[in-house]
């Protein structure tokens, strides 16, 4: 854990072709590897398009992106259910493009949890110990421990169709830690609990990962689940990675459009670069004002560009706006109530969905449609990045 | 206790009232609407097999043909042997089908169970017209052999309303002197060697129909849906096709000078004055009928195939399990209720199966229900009815047992 967070949002070096690679004492920052890797179904169309990602031991990864975006396909590329059209997928060192999956030793937690329904939980577990030959008082010592872990000790002998959801994820995620696996698959897990249960599990599977020090790879489309659970999380989307980096750090220094609006809430107002000084930029905006951003996906002036200011860090109330702060005018659309916090949808420099959130506090200000306001922000909260 | 307070609508009837009421309206509804198949099953189906199963016992036919035996059989106990009155009853009876033109019918009934006594019958009722008393030395001076017991036995059991002497026959037994039931000589047994083969011929075709249909229903349950729906519609082409026509063209395929044989000479495995003799016998019938019920396997396993979540194989080997041990721990066990299902309906329309071996089956490849349709085609219906009845029951008998071992409440059928 230490370790991971003293890299914090730097890039584990990116493996070198001309590297002989060590099979005794692999880089435990290179546990998994995926090297230049590319996936076609058809023949057509790329799935992932160039995929270089390096997981370290005792890491939990997660891969975050809307559907369609591949992450499955490299899941199942790295569990040995679909090969690598080209690149290198190393485990420990090892290139296992050949490996059969049954040979990977990787653990695996499906969407469906594909519990075996002809077997109890006991056999479900007993499974992956009797096909690696383990003796009978060891492999029930070793289902007990692991029921015990995810606290499934009672209903060994129940069949997975009298489980609810939630007992039926605990016992996959039991089944897939058994055999002691290093590194650890988990395919949307969550997906089919309701919200409470999917919380709970989130911050239970995080424990469970940080006692028994296994390498975790998690794929989930739930920015929020991402966000709670990760060291680290790459970004997918379109086959490739958009960003590697914290959560922290992808939700406050997001590097290009489609993180910020895909993490988050965002609010991008689009302008034309007047200048970059160092790591500032200035840009104007479409209404015509001018305003100061960091510098992330744009170098040069005359470029198009696309600012983006997070909901939380813009300010109506001028006793609580930030030195320095800069100002623009806006009228109030509408406001959404969401309970803990209110919405208020603006009209702002010609984005006609500019969202500020207020805390849904005993004397909080109420804005009414129509009427017009001034809001800011800090320029270091302002990213131009790439047009969308 | 007693006084519990009992839930009532809002309108103050009882629930249990009014719910019984409305459930009462529905039911009544899907009465009605199964009714008419319950009465057309009834009628075309319970009724006729009811009939079938009466026809096996009940023969009146000797006691209408012969109303003076009949009369003296009832009169005298089994023990007491022929005497004169028994011989004056069996000539006017005699006289009667000579008369009547029966003859043949009674012969052919006392023949089922005495083979060779119709002509007895028939020469008989010839000369009865000149039957004088004494009746017993005239009879016995027309033809000696009505003093054989066992005929006198035939015929007492033949006068009987109800009998079981058709199960008799179909198990290969018969009457001997003293009326005791024995086995039939070795060369004219029949039924049970019959039934046997027709019941172990139609599990070694329900094997093989199992085994090329285990891996078609697996290729289709995985492929995309549309190959899938296109490799389900030439599974099911057979079926669009008169069934005369697909055996008759299994007989093209087959036979001497057929299409197999001569690919076969043509490449030199086997020279043309052996030529491999593929139809009109046992193979063929296998051959024919193992295509012929291959898609009444297919169907079923499909439908479970395509419902097993691709998941659990792969959950099985990413567990450690090669692409052996999965297929046999998880993938096969998820497919036993298609694969009981499938094995259940090929082998019972095996066990029925007449139109195929009647084809290709030449001597050899008949099956019990080629004796059941000779049967009825001789007119002896009774023997045909009884054939039909042991076979019935027959899989009644195995499908108990299979209900034991599998569990028909996990079949699958689609
Ligand atoms: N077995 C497959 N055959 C063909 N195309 C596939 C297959 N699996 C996935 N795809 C396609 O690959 C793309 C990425 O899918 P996937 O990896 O499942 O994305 P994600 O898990 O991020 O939702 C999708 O466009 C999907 O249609
Ligand atoms: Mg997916």
């Amino acid at each position: 854990m230490e370790a991971t967070f003293a890299t914090h949002g730097t890039l584990p070096p990116k493996a070198q072709g001309n590297t002989p690679r060590s099979h005794g004492c692999p880089d435990p920052a290179e546990y998994v590897v995926f090297d230049r890797v590319q996936k076609s179904y058809d023949g057509l169309s790329l799935v992932v398009k160039d995929l270089n990602l390096a997981v370290s031991k005792g890491e939990f990864l997660t891969m975050l992106g809307p559907s369609g975006s591949g992450k499955t396909t490299c899941l199942m590329m790295l569990a040995g259910f679909e090969t690598a059209t080209h690149g290198e997928i190393r485990l420990s060192g090892r290139d296992i493009n050949l490996v059969p999956p049954h040979k990977r030793g990787i653990g695996m937690v499906f969407q469906s949890y594909a519990l075996f329904p002809h077997m109890t939980v006991a056999e479900n577990l007993s499974f992956p110990l009797e096909v690696r030959g383990i003796a009978k008082p060891q492999r029930e010592a070793q289902i007990k421990h692991a029921l015990d872990m995810v606290k499934m000790g009672a209903f060994a002998d129940r069949r997975p169709a009298q489980l609810s959801g939630g007992q039926q994820q605990r016992i996959a995620l039991a089944r897939a830690l058994v055999f002691d696996p290093a590194l650890v698959l988990m395919d949307e897990p969550l997906g089919a609990l309701d919200k409470h249960l999917r919380e709970h599990m989130q911050l239970e599977i995080k424990s469970l990962h940080e006692r028994i020090g296994i390498t975790v790879v998690y794929v989930t489309h739930d920015q929020s689940e991402a966000l709670t659970m990760s060291d680290r999380i790459a970004v997918f989307n379109d086959g490739r990675i958009q960003q590697l980096a914290t959560p922290a750090d992808l939700y406050e220094r997001p590097q290009n459009s489609f993180v910020a609006q895909f993490i988050g809430a965002n609010n991008s107002l689009r302008g034309l670069v007047e200048e970059v000084k160092g790591d500032r930029a200035l840009v104007r905006l479409s209404n015509g004002e001018l305003i100061s951003a960091t510098a992330v996906g744009v170098n040069a002036k005359g470029q198009e560009t696309s600012v983006s200011i997070r909901p939380e860090r813009v300010e109506f109330k001028p006793e609580l706006m930030p030195a320095g702060a800069h100002t623009i005018d806006a009228s109030v659309i509408d406001t959404v109530y969401m309970g803990d916090i209110l919405h208020c949808r603006l009209k702002a420099a010609g984005n006609d969905n500019f969202i500020v959130k207020m805390r849904n506090t005993l004397g909080q200000t109420k804005l009414s449609p129509g009427e017009r306001i001034r809001i800011g922000w800090h320029p270091e909260d302002a990213r131009a990045l790439d047009p969308i | 206790m007693a006084a519990l307070l009992e839930v009532t609508t809002a309108d103050g009837r009882p629930l249990r009232v009014a719910l019984d009421a409305a459930r009462g309206r529905a039911r009544l509804r899907a009465m009605a609407l199964v009714a008419p198949l319950l009465i057309f099953i009834v009628i075309t189906f319970v009724v006729p097999i009811g009939q079938v199963l009466f026809r096996s016992i009940n023969n009146e036919g000797f006691a209408q043909t012969a109303p003076n035996l009949t009369a003296w059989f009832d009169a005298n106990p089994t023990n007491v042997a022929p005497d004169e009155t028994a011989y004056t009853a069996l000539a006017a009876d005699l006289e009667l089908m000579r008369r009547n033109r029966t003859a043949g019918a009674a012969g052919t009934r006392i023949n089922d169970v005495l083979p060779g006594s119709r002509s007895l019958f028939t020469s008989s009722a010839r000369a009865a017209a000149d039957f004088a008393a004494p009746f017993k030395d005239a009879v016995l001076a027309k033809d000696a052999r009505w003093a054989d017991p066992r005929v006198w036995h035939a015929m007492r059991t033949a006068s009987n309303r109800y009998s079981l002497d058709y199960y008799i026959i179909a198990a290969d037994r018969q009457r001997d002197a003293d009326g005791r039931i024995v086995s039939v000589p070795p060369e004219r047994r029949l039924y049970v060697g019959l039934f046997a083969k027709t019941l172990w011929q139609s599990a070694f075709i329900t094997l093989l129909c199992l085994a090329l249909a285990f891996p078609i229903a697996h290729l289709i349950a995985t492929v995309r849906q549309s190959t899938a729906n296109l490799l389900l519609i030439l599974v099911l082409l057979p079926f669009w096709t008169s069934l005369l026509v697909r055996t008759s063209s299994w007989i093209v395929l087959l036979q001497g000078q057929g299409v197999v044989n001569n690919v076969l000479v043509a490449m030199g495995l086997i020279d043309t004055d052996h030529r491999l003799k593929l139809i009109y016998n046992n193979v063929g019938t296998i051959i024919v009928m193992t295509h012929v019920l291959l898609p009444f396997i297919v169907l079923p396993l499909y439908s479970v195939m395509r419902m097993i979540n691709p998941a659990y194989v792969r959950a099985a080997r990413s567990l450690g399990a090669s692409s052996w041990t999965a297929f046999r721990r998880v993938y096969l066990p998820l497919t036993l209720p298609g694969v009981a299902a499938g094995s259940l309906l090929v082998f019972i329309l095996a066990v029925g199966y007449y139109i195929t071996p009647a084809l290709v089956g030449g001597a050899d490849g008949q099956l019990i229900s080629n004796m059941i349709q000779y049967h009825l085609g001789a007119s002896n219906w009774s023997l045909a009815a009884a054939l039909a009845f042991i076979l019935l029951a027959g899989v009644i008998v195995l499908y108990w047992i299979y209900d034991r071992l599998v569990g028909v409440d996990k079949l699958k059928l689609g």
